[in-house]
C-alpha cells in the first residue's frame, strides 16, 4: 500500500520532479557549484512553483553544502537531489498530520472549504469511500447549494460510496443543510459528517461569512463542530494559495489542508512554501479521479518524489 | 484581478520616477524588482525572462537615460512591452462562417469550463444574437451534463438532451447533426477536464476537434494558475490547435501572472475574462486596457463603455436638463445610486480608474464601501416624497424619524443633506458653464481626457496633467484636491464620495 501510493504520487509529480532534476542535472560533474548555477537551481525551484523566497534559500544552502567529489572530481548528481530533498522535507515534516487520526469524536464533523474548482465534491467522496472502509457510516451535507447541479453530483458520488446525502434547495441556504445533517448523524447514531461547501473566491467577503455562518450554526448542536475544517487547494495553483489559505484560515479557522489534482503536470511545489509561512497541516494529496487516490501526506515521500529520487 | 502586481511595480516605480537622473545600474535593479514581482504573480518564468529583457533593451538607450524624465520612460516602455506580451490587440469570435461555427472547451479539471460555457451561450445570444446549442461530452465528471443543462435553461438556450452511454465522439456527431437540422448559428462543445498527462484523455480530445471542425478551441484556465499555466497550455496547443483563451475567475485576488504567460506562450489572444460567478459575468478581454491597469493607469475606456451600457440615454438627457436649471433632488440622487450599483458598484468603478490603488487603501480604512452608499439609498428611501423633492423640508425631528426609519444615526442623514446640497450647488455652476452634466457627458469628458492613458504620447504618459487641470476647471474649480479621487466623484455627480470628511475642502 504504502509503496503503491508513493508510486502514484511520483507519477503524478514526475513532471515537476524533472524539473528539479534538470536543475540537479546542470551541476552534476562540476567541481564547484557556481553563481550562474546557482541562479538555474533557482529557476528551477521557481518554475516548481515554491515560490522565490523559499527558493532562493534553497538554492543557497545547496550551495552553501559541501558535496564530496567523485572519481572525476565532479558533483555526484544523487547527492545533490538528496540534499534538496532532505531540505524540503525538514520545512514539511513539523505539517505532516494524518486527517483520519483526529477523528475522536462521535459524530464527527468535517468540512470542506476552498475556492471554486479546487476539487471539494471529489475529495468529499474519497474521503467517505475511506471511512466506508473502515466501516464507518457517513452522511454527506450537500451545502453547496448555489452552482448548478452540485447537490446532483453529490449525490452521485453518494451512491457510489454508499453515503446519505442531506440537501437542501437550489439558492437555499447552505449552513441549514449542513445543521440538518448533523442533526441527522446525532439521531441515527452516525459516526461521519462531512459538509461539502460551494467553492468561493476568498476575497468575497459575504460569501467568506457564510462559510463562518455555517460553522457557528454547526457548533450550535456541539460546541467543537465542526471537528475539523480543511481547505481544499488546487495542485496546480501557484502562489496565490497563500492567499487563500490566509483568507480562509482567517474566517474559519483551519485544522488543515488537502492538496489535489497532483496527477496532472502540477507541481504542488507550493506546499514547500505554504509549509514555511503557515502551521496549518498537510492531510492528504489526490492523486487521481479514482475513489482510492487521496493518499495520507508523508513529508519524507513528497520531499523525495519532488527532488527526483526514488 | 491585477492589484497586488500593480502595489508591488508601483513601488519599483516610484524610486525610479522619484529621481531626476538614472544610471544603467537603476534601471538594473529596477528590474530586478520587478522580476520578482512577476515571479510572485505567478508569471511563467520564460515570459518573465523574455520580459525583463525586452524592456532591458529598451530602457539602457542614452535617449532614455538622457531624458528629462527617464522614469517615466521606463515605465512607458515597461507597459509597450505589457501590451505586446498581452497582444495588442482584442480579437473577436470567429463565428461567422458557415452555421453551425463549434467553439470547443477545453482545460484542466476545476478550471470552469462548464460556467464558461454557459456564459458563452448567453453572451452569444444576448450581445451577438446567435442562436446557440450548448452540448456535454463530459460523461466522466457526475452531473456534469445536468450542469450544464441547469446553466442552459438559465441563459435560455438550447442544450443537445442526453443519452446515457455515449461516447464523446458520438456525442459530437450528434450535436453537429442536430444543428443542422435546428438551424443553429453556433455549437458550444464543453468537454471533460483532463489533466494533459493523460494520454487516452488527450487523444479524446483530438479526436473530438477533428470531427467537429472547430472555428475556435478555447482553452479555458484558472488565474490563479502557478507556473504550470505554461506547461498545460503548451501541452493543449501542441496537440489541438488552440484558437484563444479564456481566463477564468479573474474577480479573485490572483495577481493575473497566467493572463501574462497564457498570450505568450501559446501565442492565441485572451479572448474571454469570467468576472463572477454569474451568467453574464464574461468579459472580453482588452490587452491594452489590461495593462493599463497593471500599471495602475487605469482603464477608462471600460468605465465609459460601462456607462454607456448602464445608463440609458433618456435619462442621462433628462438629469442633464435637471442638473443645468440647478434642480438636483433627492430623486436624481438615488437615481445616480442606483447608476452606480449597476455599474459594479464603487468596487468595480474604482478598479478602472487610475491611480486609485492607494486611494482604495484610504476609503478602506474609513469605512467608505458599498455598504456606506447602501445605507445612504436607505435614507433616501426613508424620506417623503415630499422631502426628496424638498430638503428644507427638513427639520431636526423630520431627520429624527429618517434616521431610525433607515437604522442610522443623524449625524448620517445631516451628512447626506449636506452632500446633496454641495452637489446641487455644483451642479448649478456647471450648468451655468452649459453642456456639461450627467453621468454619461462627465464620463465622456474624461475620457476626452485621456483615453488610453501611457498611449497617447510617450512625454507624459501617466495621465495627461493638463487634461486633467482642465476637466478640474470645468468642474467650476471646486476640487482644491485632485489626488483626492473622493471630491473628484463629489464634483463628477457621483453620490456618495462627496460624503467623506475632508479636510481640505474649502
Amino acid at each position: 500500500m504504502a509503496l503503491n501510493w508513493f508510486k502514484k504520487l511520483k507519477t503524478g509529480l514526475s513532471k515537476s520532479a524533472s524539473k528539479v532534476e534538470g536543475a540537479i542535472a546542470s551541476i552534476t560533474g562540476k567541481k564547484t557549484i557556481d553563481q550562474e548555477t546557482l541562479y538555474d537551481i533557482e529557476d528551477q525551484l521557481i518554475l516548481a512553483d515554491l515560490g522565490v523566497e523559499v527558493s532562493g534559500r534553497i538554492a543557497k544552502k545547496i550551495k552553501d553544502q559541501k558535496f564530496e567529489l567523485n572519481k572525476n572530481k565532479g558533483i555526484e548528481k544523487t547527492q545533490i537531489a538528496k540534499t534538496l530533498a532532505e531540505e524540503i522535507e525538514q520545512i514539511l515534516l513539523p505539517r505532516e498530520q494524518n486527517l483520519y487520526e483526529k477523528v475522536n469524536s462521535k459524530p464527527h464533523v468535517l468540512l470542506l472549504a476552498g475556492v471554486n474548482g479546487s476539487g471539494k465534491t471529489t475529495t468529499a467522496a474519497k474521503i467517505a469511500e475511506k471511512f466506508r472502509l473502515e466501516k464507518k457510516s457517513v452522511v454527506l451535507a450537500a451545502s453547496d447549494t448555489f452552482r448548478a447541479a452540485a447537490v446532483e453530483q453529490l449525490k452521485t458520488w453518494g451512491k457510489r460510496v454508499g453515503a446519505r446525502v442531506v440537501s437542501g434547495e437550489e439558492g437555499g441556504d447552505s449552513a441549514a443543510v449542513a445543521f440538518r445533517a448533523f442533526e441527522l448523524a446525532k439521531k441515527e447514531d452516525i459516526d461521519i459528517v462531512i459538509i461539502d461547501t460551494a467553492g468561493r473566491l476568498q476575497n468575497k467577503k459575504d460569501l467568506m461569512e457564510e462559510l463562518t455562518k455555517t460553522c457557528r450554526v454547526v457548533s450550535k448542536l456541539d460546541h467543537d463542530a465542526p471537528h475539523q475544517k480543511v481547505v481544499v487547494l488546487d495542485g496546480t495553483v501557484g502562489q496565490n494559495a497563500h492567499s487563500q489559505l490566509k483568507s480562509f484560515d482567517e474566517s474559519i479557522g483551519l485544522t488543515g489542508m488537502i492538496i489535489t489534482k497532483l496527477d496532472g503536470s502540477a507541481k504542488g511545489g507550493v506546499v514547500v512554501s505554504l509549509a514555511e509561512k503557515f502551521e496549518i497541516p498537510i492531510h492528504a494529496v489526490g492523486v487521481g479521479e479514482g475513489l482510492d487516490d487521496l493518499q495520507i501526506f508523508e513529508a519524507s515521500s513528497f520531499s523525495r518524489a519532488l527532488a527526483g529520487l526514488d | 484581478m491585477f492589484e497586488n502586481l500593480t502595489n508591488k511595480l508601483g513601488n519599483v516605480f516610484k524610486g525610479l520616477t522619484k529621481r531626476g537622473a538614472l544610471s544603467e545600474s537603476d534601471v538594473e535593479n529596477a528590474l530586478k524588482e520587478v522580476r520578482t514581482a512577476l515571479l510572485e504573480a505567478d508569471v511563467a518564468l520564460s515570459v518573465v525572462r523574455e520580459f525583463i529583457d525586452k524592456v532591458k533593451v529598451r530602457a539602457v538607450g542614452e535617449e532614455v537615460l538622457r531624458s528629462v524624465t527617464p522614469g517615466q520612460q521606463v515605465i512607458k516602455i515597461v507597459n509597450d512591452v505589457l501590451i505586446e506580451v498581452l497582444g495588442s490587440s482584442e480579437s473577436e469570435l470567429l463565428i461567422d462562417h458557415a452555421p453551425p461555427a463549434v467553439i470547443l472547451l477545453v482545460g484542466l479539471q476545476g478550471s470552469g469550463k462548464t460556467t464558461t460555457a454557459g456564459k458563452l451561450a448567453f453572451h452569444l445570444k444576448s450581445k451577438k444574437r446567435k442562436k446557440v446549442m450548448l452540448a456535454s461530452l463530459d460523461i466522466y465528471r457526475p452531473a456534469a451534463r445536468e450542469q450544464l443543462r441547469i446553466l442552459g435553461e438559465q441563459a435560455e438556450v438550447l442544450v443537445l438532451p442526453e443519452i446515457d452511454g455515449e461516447s464523446p465522439e458520438k456525442i459530437t456527431k450528434r450535436a453537429m447533426a442536430a444543428s443542422k437540422v435546428q438551424a443553429i448559428d453556433v455549437l458550444i462543445l464543453d468537454t471533460a477536464g483532463r489533466t494533459t498527462l493523460d494520454t487516452a484523455m488527450m487523444s479524446e480530445a483530438k479526436e473530438v476537434f477533428k470531427l467537429s471542425k472547430p472555428s475556435e478551441t478555447l482553452l479555458v484556465a484558472d488565474s490563479m494558475t502557478g507556473q504550470d499555466a505554461v506547461q498545460t497550455a503548451k501541452a493543449f496547443s501542441e496537440l489541438i490547435k488552440i484558437s484563444g483563451v479564456v481566463l477564468t475567475r479573474s474577480d479573485g485576488d490572483a495577481r493575473g501572472g497566467a493572463a501574462l504567460s497564457m498570450r505568450s506562450v501559446t501565442g492565441c489572444p485572451i479572448k474571454f475574462v469570467g468576472v463572477s460567478e454569474k451568467l453574464d459575468g464574461l468579459e472580453p478581454f482588452y490587452p491594452d486596457r489590461a495593462a493599463g491597469r497593471i500599471l495602475d493607469m487605469g482603464d477608462v475606456v471600460s468605465l465609459v463603455e460601462k456607462a454607456a451600457e448602464t445608463i440609458a440615454e433618456e435619462d442621462a438627457a433628462q438629469m442633464m436638463k435637471r442638473m443645468s436649471q440647478g434642480s438636483f433632488d433627492m430623486n436624481d440622487m438615488l437615481k445616480q445610486i442606483g447608476q452606480l450599483k449597476k455599474m459594479g458598484g464603487l468596487g468595480g468603478i474604482m478598479s478602472m480608474l487610475p491611480g486609485i490603488g492607494k486611494l482604495q487603501k484610504q476609503m478602506a480604512a474609513n469605512n467608505f464601501n458599498d455598504k456606506a452608499i447602501s445605507k445612504q439609498e436607505a435614507i433616501i428611501y426613508s424620506m417623503t416624497k415630499k422631502e426628496r423633492v424638498n430638503v428644507s423640508l427638513l427639520n431636526a425631528s423630520r431627520r429624527k424619524r429618517i434616521a431610525s426609519g433607515s437604522g442610522t444615526a443623524v449625524s448620517d442623514v445631516n451628512r447626506l443633506v449636506k452632500q446633496q446640497q454641495d452637489m446641487a450647488r455644483m451642479m448649478k455652476k456647471m450648468g451655468k458653464m452649459g453642456g456639461l452634466g450627467g453621468l454619461k457627458n462627465m464620463m465622456s469628458s474624461l475620457e476626452g481626457a485621456s483615453p488610453n492613458p501611457g498611449l497617447g504620447d510617450g512625454q507624459n504618459s501617466v495621465m495627461d496633467a493638463n487634461k486633467m487641470a482642465e476637466l478640474q476647471k470645468m468642474m467650476g474649480g471646486n476640487m482644491p484636491n485632485l489626488g483626492n479621487m473622493a471630491n473628484r466623484f463629489g464634483g463628477m455627480g457621483l453620490p456618495g464620495l462627496g460624503g467623506k470628511p475632508s479636510k481640505k475642502r474649502r
